[in-house]
């Protein structure tokens, strides 16, 4: 018990400001006035150089947003936030819309060489097989400030490039595709993301083409007081694969800042997307002062007959976090995945989990869940799997497990299981439990410290999920899961 | 969201009035009198229970109880009623009920085995008003349920049942709930059972309908149990009426070292909602709610429950089946909650259902909310269909496909059935599962996976 | 008595076409071997002749004792004499190993328009089949196949098959997962029900289980057809060339 009581000790000591990627990048930034207005959003849409019908269709959002309240129903509690004392739009001035690296502001290219995520794609192609390349969107702020390897990617057919350079270029697969996985009203964070988005990333890979390397977007929130509102879409056409990645950081403050994204998918027949995350915004202080809020709306369409979606998700950051990757099973034979780490320490509060809606014939869906929670943290786990009566033959597997760290945490699981047809075969598990004391006395007596014990058997927790990530992530969440517990694990 | 007040439905409206002519004729004054008047007040702003609410998410009362029927009175006693008390199912004394009123004349009072006293809650309401309205009030997790207040604010009698400390009952007592079905009717009641310290005793309900009217029927059965007490409880909810809605609340609280094991089976069901909420007060305390929904045709059966561990060392087991056919529909929603310093709590909670064809529904939603850190919770829900493989080795073998399948879901009911430690009680209960069975239209021929 | 003619067969659902027009013909008192490499149709097969749903029958026809028994269901098959012994035996949770054999052993004789059996008769027949088999009399409470071990599963077969006394036994790879002793005890029961009005149809692998259950006739079975068919000579043959020269890898 000693043992245990030392771990408590060191929960309480726990100094959140281990978080490494807190910096500031000073940089002159052109932004509007603070607050929400008509105004706000025909400045972003004319910042953006779009075209009538987008700022239409925001606007429409915007006075839609008006009536609409916000939702109180997940478990995580914050002072209401002030929607007039955000700024909305935060662009680097230098080098708007660059042609080139060259012309992107040196002090942002070495804000992501910091981050780790090289933008030169001499640097990238130096020492990295073909194979192993990726190709990086990276959005500083509200504007996408480069994206790597267009041009070889383009020799492929397929389009990856920011949202608003889609708007401009490709608005027939935008208005095609757009809100029509995630409805312009699906919710309050949704909606006014439909007003006020910034920027984000567009994918598209043509029928039976295997994207010849992976996609990422790496986010940055750098300025103070600003939301970050992004939007991605991607669409894989029929018989198609991508692989896409995308990282979030931002500097320490100690105030709360808002991150309301909305991120489709669509697949279409025999077409797969592979979407992992690894999310690690400011948490806060220990204390639970700063840290972003991150709302989040993602969700994907298995529109097309043997389409698969997976979704994987390492969470570390974040004050607030609140999002539901979720499949769309319509089409006949699709298959949905949910893998997902979430790590809680500190003051934060994640609500998370994955929503699998069985609609066509013969659907599978897998979600495994594993909750990590230490300091003050609270974590739940919510989750719908359902049946519609049409859907026979529906098939889900679902484990959700948390792992408590002290006694001052919580945990808790909240699944939904509707079955409405009598061929749906669902299987639920869960367990709550802590790091078992025989576990910890036998790496110990192997000669393992703590630590190393506690590091050793939370890998080994959350081991099924990271094994869904490509490689080079794998081991960057490994080591971020090892961070996030710093001063409760070791 | 802000959390709109909806107008007043005219059930709502028509309860209103029935409380302010009803209040003063009803039993017990002072403590009594406030704690109908709060509970009123707390009903009147939240309303009926309906689908926004986490906890009646599945179970929309407000569109199920269009109007609200005429209170249950003391009423002439029809034959069907006289013809159910012929029947004596398990030894041991009876206490009967008829509409939610406790019938003395009816009941086996002179037979009571020593240690155990009995009056109606009306008595009881009346002689110790301060003591029974603190029974009667609303526990911590279910501070919010608006049935429950409707129960407090109109419960016209009852029974109250006082075990002494290290009384050792060898024959259940049995609650026979009978609803006479002669008009339609509202019936509110409460049965208060404490059991002292170190007493052992079972506690059968049955609860049957004999009329031809259905019923709104609000009851509730709260158990105290004492340190070191064990307490066996079981529930047969049979032969309702289809448009009957039944609200059956059972609240336990448990004392340290304490030991408490509820099965409940319901056939037949009409429209049945089990809501139980149990709270672990001592340490070292295990509870375990177990039950049966077998269900067909438009039943619809909500099993909700809350599992409190507020007190270390406590240990829970929920384990719930349920069978579907037809358009009925099944609901298990269990939340195990583990306060901060209920360290050492042990708890597993499991449903299961097999639904028999499309068009059954299952909604399954098990929570674990925990705020301590050496604890061993789990739970499981699965949702099929029967096995065909199982159904191919027991056809394999000779057994006609009806048989068989009798077989295999007697086999899942039993899981639940031997947890009834009384054989004769046992009996009853694995009776009324053949009846079920044996009510089935010609087995329908399920799909192969 | 059993006689399977151009059977072919698909699983239901899917393409897949397993059984390609196969002939079989087990006569009474014949113990009639079928090998053949893993996936060329064998437990396909004796499922087919049980009565398994998942697979549909796209032409030929099953008799027994002259009679097509394609149509009927899989309980009315065993009334009709066919047994399987499972290559799984399932686990059936809360059904108590006796009950389920009193209620197979009076289903089937009453389906036969026979009385059924007077409890302590039942008993001592179970009985004196289960000592014969080196079954504990413990196992026959516990719920059926629930927590048996591989030899135990395999013995509770053949204890069914002595009590159920079928016509046409099939055995469906009866060996696997069996170690020497309970590879025996398993053979000698089966050997004791061999009889002159009685078929068997023993499916393996491996030529082992024919060391001890010794076959009258062997089928070499390959993609879904029997190919070959010769003495119990051919098994041996068979062990030492394996199934390479069929067309298909061991």
């Amino acid at each position: 018990m000693a043992a245990v009581q030392e771990t408590i000790d060191q929960v309480k000591s726990i100094d959140v400001t281990e978080y490494k990627y807190g910096f500031v990048t000073e940089i002159e930034v052109d932004k509007p006035a603070k607050g929400l207005t008509e105004d706000t959003v025909r400045y972003i849409s004319a910042r953006k150089n779009e075209p009538e019908w987008m700022l239409e269709w925001r606007l429409d959002a915007f006075r839609r947003w008006k009536t609409m309240t916000e939702p109180n129903w997940s478990r995580v509690q914050y002072p209401p936030i002030d929607y007039q004392d955000i700024y909305y739009y935060a662009a680097p001035k230098k080098g708007a819309a660059p042609k080139s690296l060259d012309e992107v502001d040196p002090a942002i290219l070495e804000t992501y060489k910091k981050l780790g995520i090289p933008l030169s794609e001499q640097e990238i192609l130096a020492g990295v097989a073909p194979e192993n390349r990726v190709a990086v969107d990276a959005v500083f702020d509200s504007v996408s400030v480069v994206t790597t390897f267009k041009e070889e990617l383009a020799k492929a057919g397929v389009i990856f490039c920011s949202i608003s350079d889609a708007i401009r270029e490709h608005p027939e697969l935008v208005k095609k595709y757009l809100a029509t996985v995630v409805p312009v009203t699906d919710n309050y964070f949704a909606t006014l993301n439909c007003a006020v988005f910034t920027d984000g990333s567009f994918v598209y890979i043509p029928k039976g083409v295997r994207c010849p390397m992976e996609l990422s977007t790496y986010f940055r929130i750098n300025e103070q007081n600003t939301g970050q509102f992004e939007r991605t879409l991607i669409i894989a056409d029929e018989g198609s694969y991508v692989s896409y990645l995308e990282g979030c950081t931002a500097p320490k403050r100690d105030e709360n800042q808002l991150h309301a994204a909305v991120v489709e998918l669509i697949a279409l027949d025999d077409a797969e997307i592979k979407y992992s995350t690894v999310q690690n915004w400011y948490p806060g202080d220990a204390e639970g002062k700063g840290g972003i809020y991150n709302f989040v709306t993602k969700r994907g369409d298995c529109r097309g007959k043997r389409s698969k979606i997976s979704w994987t998700q390492v969470e570390t950051g974040s004050a607030i976090t609140w999002k539901y990757p979720s499949c769309i099973l319509r089409g006949d034979g699709s298959r949905g995945e949910f893998y997902s780490i979430a790590v809680s320490n500190g003051a934060q509060q994640v609500d998370s989990g994955t929503k699998m809606l069985h609609l066509g014939k013969n659907t599978t869906s897998k979600i495994i869940a594993k909750g990590i929670a230490a300091g003050k943290s609270d974590s739940t786990y919510r989750g719908m799997v359902s049946a519609h009566r049409k859907a026979t033959g529906a098939r889900n597997f679902t484990n959700c497990d948390s792992l408590l760290i002290g006694d001052q945490c919580g945990a808790h699981t909240i699944p939904y299981i509707e079955a409405k047809t009598a061929s749906a075969i669902f299987e639920h598990e869960a367990t709550t439990s802590k790091i078992g004391e025989d576990q910890m006395f036998y790496c110990q007596q192997r000669g393992l410290s703590e630590e190393e014990a506690v590091a050793l058997i939370v890998n080994g927790f959350v081991k099924e999920v990271l094994q869904q990530l490509p490689m080079e992530f794998a081991v960057e969440a490994q080591k971020l899961i090892t961070i996030s517990l710093e001063g409760s694990v070791g | 969201m802000a959390i709109i007040t909806p107008l007043k439905t005219a059930a709502e409206q028509q309860l209103a009035e029935q409380f302010a002519n009803v209040k003063a004729e009803l039993p017990g004054a002072g403590a009594v009198r406030k704690l109908r008047e709060d509970a009123f007040a707390g009903f009147e702003a939240k309303g009926l229970p309906h689908r926004r609410l986490e906890s009646w998410r599945y179970t929309d009362l407000r569109s199920l109880v269009r109007e609200a029927m005429p209170l249950a009175r003391r009423s002439e006693r029809p034959q069907a009623v006289a013809d159910r008390l012929a029947i004596q199912t398990i030894p041991g004394p009876r206490l009967v009920s008829i509409d939610g009123i406790f019938s003395p004349t009816d009941s086996d009072l002179d037979t009571l085995p020593e240690g155990v006293t009995v009056r109606s809650l009306a008595e009881a309401l009346t002689e110790a008003p301060e003591a029974t309205a603190a029974a009667l009030a609303l526990p911590e997790v279910a501070r919010d349920d608006s049935a429950l207040m409707l129960n407090a604010a109109f419960a016209r009698d009852g029974i109250v049942i006082e075990i002494a400390p290290g009384v050792e009952l060898s024959r259940p007592i049995l609650l026979l709930g009978i609803d006479s079905g002669a008009k339609e009717t509202a019936q509110f009641s409460r049965v208060l059972v404490s059991v002292g310290a170190g007493a052992k005793a079972t506690v059968v309900e049955q609860c049957e309908s004999v009329g031809a009217a259905p019923s709104q029927i609000n009851s509730a059965l709260s158990f105290a149990v004492g340190d070191n007490a064990e307490v066996e409880h079981v529930r047969i909810v049979t032969r309702q009426r289809p448009e009957t809605v039944r609200v059956q609340s059972l609240l336990a609280e448990i004392g340290a070292h304490a030991n408490f094991a509820s099965v409940a089976l319901a056939t037949c069901c009409g429209v049945l909602r089990q809501q139980s909420f149990v709270r672990y007060a001592g340490e070292h305390s295990r509870a375990a709610l177990r039950g049966i929904n077998l269900l067909r045709k438009q039943e619809h059966s909500d099993v909700t429950l809350v599992m409190d561990h507020a007190a270390a060392h406590g240990e829970s087991r929920e384990l719930f089946k349920n069978i579907i056919e037809g358009e009925a529909t099944g609901v298990f929603q269990g939340k195990v909650v583990v306060r901060q310093h209920s360290q050492k709590t042990d708890g597993s909670m499991k449903s299961n259902a097999l639904l028999l064809n499309d068009g059954a529904t299952m909604f399954n939603k098990p929570e674990l909310e925990i705020f301590a850190d050496d604890v061993v919770c789990g739970h499981g829900a699965t949702v099929a269909q029967m096995d065909g493989e199982q159904l191919f080795y027991l056809m394999a073998r000779g057994l006609p496909r009806p048989q068989a399948e009798a077989l295999v879901l007697t086999a899942f009911a039993g899981e639940v059935t031997e947890f009834v430690g009384d054989e004769a009680v046992r009996e009853i209960v694995m009776r009324e599962i053949d009846r079920w069975l044996s009510q089935r239209e010609a087995a329908p021929k399920l799909e192969t996976i | 008595m059993l006689e399977i003619r151009n059977l072919v067969v698909k699983i239901a659902d899917e393409d897949k076409q397993i059984l390609n027009g196969l002939n079989l013909t087990v006569n009474a008192g014949e113990v009639a071997a079928i090998m053949g490499p893993n996936g060329s149709g064998k437990s396909t097969l004796s499922y087919v002749i049980a009565g398994k749903e998942d697979y549909e029958v796209l032409d030929g026809e099953i008799l027994l004792n002259g009679e097509n028994i394609l149509e009927m269901e899989a309980d009315a098959r065993a009334a009709a004499g066919i047994f399987l012994a499972f290559q799984y035996p399932l686990e059936i949770p809360g059904v108590a190993t006796m009950t389920f054999l009193k209620a197979a052993m009076n289903a089937q004789r009453k389906a036969r328009g026979e009385a059924e059996l007077l409890t302590p008769d039942f008993i001592k027949q179970v009985n004196t089949a289960a000592d014969s088999l080196g079954i504990a009399r413990d196992m026959l409470r516990r719920p059926l196949n629930v927590g048996f071990s591989g030899g135990e599963k395999k013995r509770m077969e053949i204890l069914q098959m002595a009590l159920l006394a079928p016509s046409m036994c099939i055995l469906d790879e009866t060996d696997s997962g069996l170690d020497i002793d309970a590879l025996r005890i398993v053979a000698d029961g089966v050997n004791a029900l061999r009889a002159k009005n009685r078929g068997f149809l023993v499916i393996t692998h491996y030529q082992r289980l024919l060391d001890h259950i010794v076959p009258d006739t062997v089928h070499v079975m390959s993609k879904g057809k029997i190919v070959r068919t010769g003495g119990k000579e051919l098994a041996l043959e068979l062990e030492k060339s394996g199934y390479a020269s069929y067309g298909e890898a061991a």
